[in-house]
């Protein structure tokens, strides 16, 4: 399964379409909508993860979108978890959206899986030790 | 109980940590042994079982004397990086609380706070060796004319530090939902509404008061690992209660018992006091505490052999119960329960999160059970007992 987590940003003309149901229809690709937006200028903002049996359907599926005027990009900030401070103690994975920060059993390690963040920074100001930060990567080309 | 088929004496088990002979366990380790070979066999081959905990604990802090400047000072006020500090006691004397916030800290004006310093981190930072700037004031007297003094000192420079906690080592806790339709911001961590899940602290099986659930091995000098140095139980901390519902296992269904504790900071460690930051509620700081049950007898041995399957707490709602002081359990779950990941309340399935590390109460027993087999750590022997007969 190929996954990632992109941003879409829908200019008012095309804000009102019916595409983002296209990529299951056409592509038989999988979203997942971490978040949406339409601002008050009627310009649509949604971040989502969208998922593929292979890169190459996902390709297609992201060529559809901006044939159609959709502006994609990847999510620019990465989250990190400082494995130094880090105590361990789990307060971040009740507030974790997508269970990227999650438990492993028995041994109770906070483990964090990068591919599965969305980039919501809520663990940045839960995890009591301030392990969590954010960083920004250099943007690369989505497709 | 006085007919046991095993008696140890502290002294006996004493000579054997000193001979190097002693034989040492670890809290998880002895639930196998005593499954395997008895209680009673079990008790004649062990002598200490280990047991550990690392979580935020409250009501800790360190009194701090901060030396003596010229002209004399007897301060009133005192900040370390402009954390306040109790100084209503003599001379340059002063008690810095794990939960007190810098002075120009926006507390929950935007809420929720995010509490990034207190008096935690300034413990965390004097054990870590850093420089912390220390100001004081004081209104002048005939004796101790100076009014304002300002300084930068580490750890090693102060004349005296020692870390008092009048409430650590909880004997079990609550497990908190939220039942109300907002996110809390609690002391027990973020609670997302409508049961979205349910948060706990206690290492279980491992946890201190959990292995001697009637303190018959734990009293006033009893020797413990305290913040990476050796401290010791001073007394039962404040909100001790042992007259409370109990299993039959004799382990507490809820809050009960809690230990007042004392140690050098000036021997403790960064690793095992952490400043933290809990959102929407304040500073705090988590310490690393562990107390060695000397097997005194098969008794003794199976306190010590409880399970996560036998110990269990009730599900407390932090939305609108607790801080409405409405004492109300929506149900009553076992630690292996809640260390599995999910549980049911209510006919909801609701995902469980620990604040307590059980990576950190884990290595506090390994250690403390190395020192101990290594003849570094001995026993204090209770020269007063808590127990009412």
């Amino acid at each position: 399964m190929y996954a990632k987590i992109v941003i879409l940003k829908f200019p008012p003309e095309v804000a009102q379409k019916a595409l983002v149901c296209q990529l299951v229809k056409k592509y038989d690709l999988l979203f997942n909508i971490l978040s949406a937006k339409i601002s008050s200028r009627k310009e649509g903002v949604m971040v989502m993860e969208i998922s593929s049996t292979s890169r190459a359907g996902f390709k297609k599926g992201i060529a559809f979108l901006k044939e159609q005027g959709v502006r994609v990009s990847s999510p620019e900030h990465q989250i990190f978890k400082d494995e130094e401070i880090c105590t361990h103690c789990g307060a971040c994975t009740a507030v974790c959206p997508t269970q990227a920060l999650y438990i492993q059993r028995p041994g109770m390690e906070v483990l964090f899986d990068k591919e599965k963040c969305s980039v919501c920074e809520m663990c940045i100001v839960t995890c009591p030790t301030r392990a969590m930060g954010l960083f920004t990567k250099k943007t690369n080309a989505l497709v | 109980m006085n007919d046991h088929k095993i008696t140890k004496t502290y002294e006996q088990i004493n000579e054997k940590i000193a001979r190097g002979e002693a034989v040492v366990v670890t809290a998880e380790e002895i639930i196998g042994i005593a499954k395997e070979h008895g209680i009673v066999e079990a008790a004649s081959q062990v002598d200490v079982v280990t047991t550990g905990t690392f979580a935020p604990m409250c009501s800790s802090g360190a009194f701090i004397n901060i030396g003596q400047s010229k002209p004399l000072v007897r301060t009133s006020k005192t900040w370390f990086n402009n954390v306040p500090a109790y100084s209503g006691i003599a001379a340059v004397d002063c008690y810095l609380g794990a939960t007190q916030p810098c002075d120009d800290d926006p507390l929950n004006k935007r809420h929720p706070g995010e509490f990034n310093y207190g008096g935690g981190h300034v413990i965390q930072d004097l054990v870590a060796g850093k420089t912390v700037e220390i100001r004081a004031e004081s209104y002048g007297t005939d004796c101790y004319p100076n009014r304002r003094i300002e300084k930068t000192m580490t750890l090693k420079e102060l004349p005296n530090a020692m870390l008092v906690n009048p409430r650590n080592a909880y004997q079990n806790y609550n497990c908190a939902v939220n039942r109300s339709d907002r996110i809390k911001y609690t002391y027990m961590g973020t609670l997302k509404p409508g049961m979205g899940n349910a948060n706990y602290s206690t290492s279980g099986a491992l946890s201190p008061l959990f292995n001697d659930p009637y303190l018959k091995t734990i009293g006033l000098g009893t020797r413990i690992f305290l913040g990476g140095a050796q401290g010791y139980v001073t007394w039962t901390g404040t909100q001790h209660k042992s007259a409370v519902d109990r299993g039959l296992n004799g382990v507490p269904l809820g809050p009960a018992g809690t230990l007042s504790v004392i140690g050098d900071l000036k021997q403790m460690s960064p690793d095992w006091l952490v400043g933290q930051s809990i959102r929407g509620y304040g500073c705090s700081l988590s310490v690393g505490l562990g107390i060695p049950i000397p097997i005194l007898n098969e008794e003794i041995l199976k306190y010590t052999a409880v399970s996560d399957e036998e110990i269990f707490t009730q599900i407390v709602d932090y939305g609108y119960d607790y801080p409405e002081g409405v004492s109300r359990s929506y149900g009553q779950v076992s630690y292996a329960e809640l260390k599995s990941g999910t549980i049911m309340v209510k006919g909801q399935q609701i995902s469980t999160h620990p604040l307590s590390s059980m990576v950190k109460a884990r290595k506090i027993a390994e250690l403390l059970k190395s020192a101990i087999r290594r003849s570094k750590f001995l026993l204090g022997q209770p020269q007063h007992l808590f127990v009412q007969q």
